[in-house]
């Protein structure tokens, strides 16, 4: 265990310094944006004299590493800065668009994990038949859509007639049980989106080691088909299946921003696009960390598990 | 043999699969075996002795299918049998130990649990199965018997891997066990415990059994008959003793013949060595490899380092290629120490010292043709161009004895494992070295083939003066083309010399062992071998 207790401190170690690298990009970017905060909040008419007491006071006169630094130390205490368009703390208006993003992501992987993994169990079990084929082809053609396509189809076969809604609304004091009624077509049609790729994969995973000598000495010991699948095959097709899914999970905190638009959920990736629109500045940097957050999170998360799930690294000789 | 027939196959055809055609593996073989008998099956790679022992249990590998004739297991004919009933005999009555035991457990469960899974699924107690596990590992000499089961296969060597798959075979106490080359991938001081291992525990059963190998020496210490194939036929068949004292068809006299080669004896070397490797401490990581390791090469000898896996043979040939850098240490060539690295060496240099590879297949660029495999070294070394390097590339094809006209063109998969091999040799002459480093190269081949590339690296050490270092673990062929012998152990060298001192007693006690491992062909030699060592002890 000793190992592994190392493995994982050393990865958040470079969790940490490619999150440094990502905040260093985040604010070179917005510093290469023409004009500045003051003459974006002063506009045009503004006269060099306001111009320069409001740079002043929000201290834009600064050299760019001082201010990096006070907003990354910032950061760090969860002091994201104030938002521009609406003056209001913006860790406030994160926190409750954060959780209904993470709730969003683990409804649909809670779906689509699942999901996939028996599909691609399946497919992978009784390959070339005609369920495989069915499988693959359903499961191509829901990715090859386009997201907001799917969700104008799941809105006109299940909110037309009424048994779903199409807009999401939510309140603070819903139960659990509504909350999964109402964003049950945003998660329907992630899970949609993401199933293909996971499923494929660990169909391929599993297929690959299928012509290992184990296996074969598996079917000389007389084992049925599932027996060798589950037992022989997937422990050792853990690692690839695993990785795909920490990738998907990333994808549906961080690339939701369609689906939540046509749903008019209120998520992270919604008020990423409005914040971009209003050129609020300090929103967008603030939700770039975020979702580089969770991508670094989700990997190292893999990277652990797949791990733990190999005899080899777990155990030297 | 007297008891009852336990297997008998009728004109068994086998077939697989070429593109869109159906090519025979198995044209029509006949077998008949007793309960409580032991029958070799030799021949060469490809000649269907795997395929034979699968279909033995009912089975076919994907993309090959028994296409003819009759398979009866204890009166059940597995061909007619539906999938689901020939599952209930294997594990159960008919089992199989494969060759590679290393990739053949998984990796992802422990022994025991392996061991477990067929008897709990007949409905075996766990904890049953399990002291039953313990009393097989016991039986086949495996370290701590207890304990072993609870590695995973990756903490355990290859030839107790070996052991706890016999066991594994054993666990249902089957009626048949298919042996397919159970010791061909260990060592040969290896190989003897689980040759020994094997023997007592099917005789102590009373089990039958089909032992696949294409070693005849290590067949007469199992079988009780031998049956030779060829080609997915059968050349003939015959009980041990009357087919070692007797063979009938010419292609088992062939095979008798093939350690017949041996190369006439040099006269002693004089003068400053070629090559003079000095003193070598090398390693990779924390942990050295080689330890003081010094020999030196003359022009025009073979000399030959043997040792088990892991003894540091193929270090030795990195460390004067200069792929990796000795710590301390030196190698001469013609008394000038070499850089140490590779990089650092000029070309001149660099074209006096050539290799070739175990694996002629990998060591080939598969898109390259012949013309432009031999060519290219010719043109880097030595500035051929146009007709001149055209005019070497074939020249150097006549020399390997394969015609210019129809191979020049041809690509590396059209080909077989010999030519490929020969193809190796060639490359590495055409650059005109003075010193070829053979890494394992006749491993890979049948014994007939094998001996051909001997004969070709022997006739061109003659005709071109070229000195050989040739690494290997078969002492056969040490005895048949070295003229002096570097034993290693544990990347030391515990004895060198001339091959006649170093082959005649008395030995270092490791070359004792490791010469007195090698199989001989006379049913005796297995149980001699073991008296002795134990009187010994």
């Amino acid at each position: 265990m000793h190992a592994v207790l190392v493995m994982i401190l050393q990865r958040l170690g470079l969790g940490v310094v490619t999150l440094f690298v990502v905040s260093v990009g985040i604010f070179g970017a917005t510093e290469l944006l023409p004009g500045d905060l003051a003459s974006t909040l002063l506009g045009q008419s503004a006269t060099p004299e306001t111009l320069a007491a409001l740079r002043t006071q929000l201290g834009l006169d600064q050299p760019a590493p001082l201010r990096y630094w006070a907003w990354a130390t910032g950061v760090v205490q969860g002091d994201f800065g104030v938002s521009l368009a609406t003056r209001r703390p913006i860790a406030d208006m994160l926190a409750m668009r954060l959780g209904n993003t993470v709730f969003l992501a683990l409804y649909a992987a809670a779906l689509a994990v699942p999901l996939a993994l028996i599909l691609g169990i399946l497919t992978a079990l009784w390959r070339n038949s005609l369920f495989d084929r069915v499988a693959n082809a359903g499961a191509l053609s829901a990715i090859s859509f386009p997201e907001f396509f799917v969700a104008y189809i799941l809105i006109f076969i299940l909110a037309q007639s009424g048994v779903f809604p199409s807009m999401v609304r939510l309140s603070p004091n819903m139960g659990l049980g509504d909350k999964l009624y109402v964003t049950f077509l945003p998660a329907l049609t992630l899970t949609l989106v993401v199933t293909a790729h996971m499923m494929r994969m660990t169909r391929a995973a599993i297929i690959n080691l299928m012509a290992s000598p184990y296996i074969e000495m598996a079917r000389l010991k007389g084992l049925s088909p599932l027996r060798i699948v589950l037992r022989h095959a997937l422990p050792n097709a853990l690692a690839p299946i695993i990785k795909v899914v920490a990738l998907n999970l990333a994808y549906l905190i961080t690339g939701v921003v369609v689906v939540e638009v046509v749903f008019v959920y209120p998520g992270l990736g919604q008020l990423m696009v409005d914040s971009v629109a209003k050129r609020d500045i300090a929103v967008v940097q603030a939700i770039a960390l975020i979702f580089a957050s969770a991508y670094v999170l989700l990997n190292l998360s893999a990277d652990v598990l797949s791990t733990l799930t190999n005899p080899r690294m777990m155990r030297r000789k | 043999m007297t008891g009852e027939v336990l297997l008998q196959i009728q004109d068994l055809h086998v077939e697989g699969r070429a593109g869109e055609e159906w090519l025979p593996i198995l044209r029509g073989i006949d077998l008949t075996l007793h309960r409580g008998e032991v029958l070799g099956v030799i021949g060469e790679s490809g000649a269907g002795k795997s395929t034979l022992g699968l279909a033995a249990m009912g089975f076919a590998r994907d993309g090959c299918r028994i296409s003819g004739g009759d398979i009866r297991f204890d009166g059940i004919d597995l061909r007619k049998t539906p999938e689901l009933g020939r599952r209930a005999l294997r594990g159960r009555r008919i089992a199989y130990v494969a060759q590679s035991a290393a990739a053949s457990f998984n990796p992802a469960h422990k022994l025991i649990d392996q061991y477990c899974e067929v008897p709990l699924l007949t409905g075996m107690a766990r904890s049953t199965a399990e002291a039953e596990a313990v009393t097989l590992y016991r039986k086949m000499q495996l370290p701590n018997p207890e304990e072993i089961g609870f590695r995973y296969p990756h903490q355990v060597s290859g030839g107790q891997l070996q052991r706890a798959m016999t066991a594994m075979a054993m666990a249902c106490h089957p009626d048949l066990i298919i042996f397919d080359e159970p010791t061909t991938a260990l060592d040969v001081t290896t190989q003897i415990e689980v040759l020994a291992a094997i023997r007592d525990i099917v005789r102590d059963y009373d089990t039958a059994a089909i032992y696949i190998t294409h070693d005849l020496a290590v067949v007469a210490q199992m079988a009780d008959r031998i049956k030779i194939l060829l080609r997915g036929q059968e050349v003939e068949e015959a009980e041990t003793r009357a087919m070692l004292a007797a063979p009938k068809a010419e292609y088992t006299k062939s095979l008798w013949a093939v350690r017949s080669f041996a190369r006439p004896e040099q006269p002693t070397p004089t003068g400053q060595p070629l090559v003079s490797v000095q003193a070598i401490r090398a390693g990779y990581g924390k942990v050295d490899i080689l330890q003081d390791v010094s020999f030196d090469i003359h022009a025009g000898r073979t000399v030959a380092v043997v040792g088990e896996s892991g003894s540091g043979k193929s270090t030795v040939a990195r460390v004067i290629t200069g792929l990796l850098p000795p710590r301390d240490g030196q190698v001469l060539l013609d008394g000038v120490a070499l850089p140490q690295d590779y990089r650092a060496r000029p070309r001149a240099l660099l074209r006096q010292c050539q290799m070739i590879y175990q694996m002629a297949d990998t060591a080939l660029n598969p898109k390259l043709s012949l013309r432009d495999l031999i060519g290219r070294p010719a043109q880097m070394y030595l500035g051929l161009q146009g007709r001149a390097l055209e005019a070497r590339v074939r020249e150097l094809l006549a020399l390997i004895e394969l015609e210019p006209d129809s191979y020049i063109d041809r690509l590396p998969q059209e080909l077989s494992g010999g030519q490929k091999q020969r193809i190796g040799i060639a490359r590495a002459l055409a650059a005109e070295p003075r010193l070829i480093i053979c890494d394992e190269v006749t491993s890979a081949l049948d014994q007939i083939v094998q001996e051909g590339i001997l004969r070709l690296l022997d006739k061109l050490q003659r005709e071109l003066g070229l000195a050989y270092l040739f690494i290997t673990h078969d002492l056969a062929t040490v005895r048949a083309i070295a003229d002096d012998v570097v034993v290693m152990q544990h990347g030391k060298v515990v004895e060198q010399g001339p091959k006649p001192e170093v082959f005649a007693p008395p030995h270092a006690p490791y070359t004792d062992l490791l010469l007195s491992s090698v199989p001989e062909m006379t049913p005796d030699w297995l149980t001699g071998l073991l008296a002795r060592r134990h009187g010994k002890a």
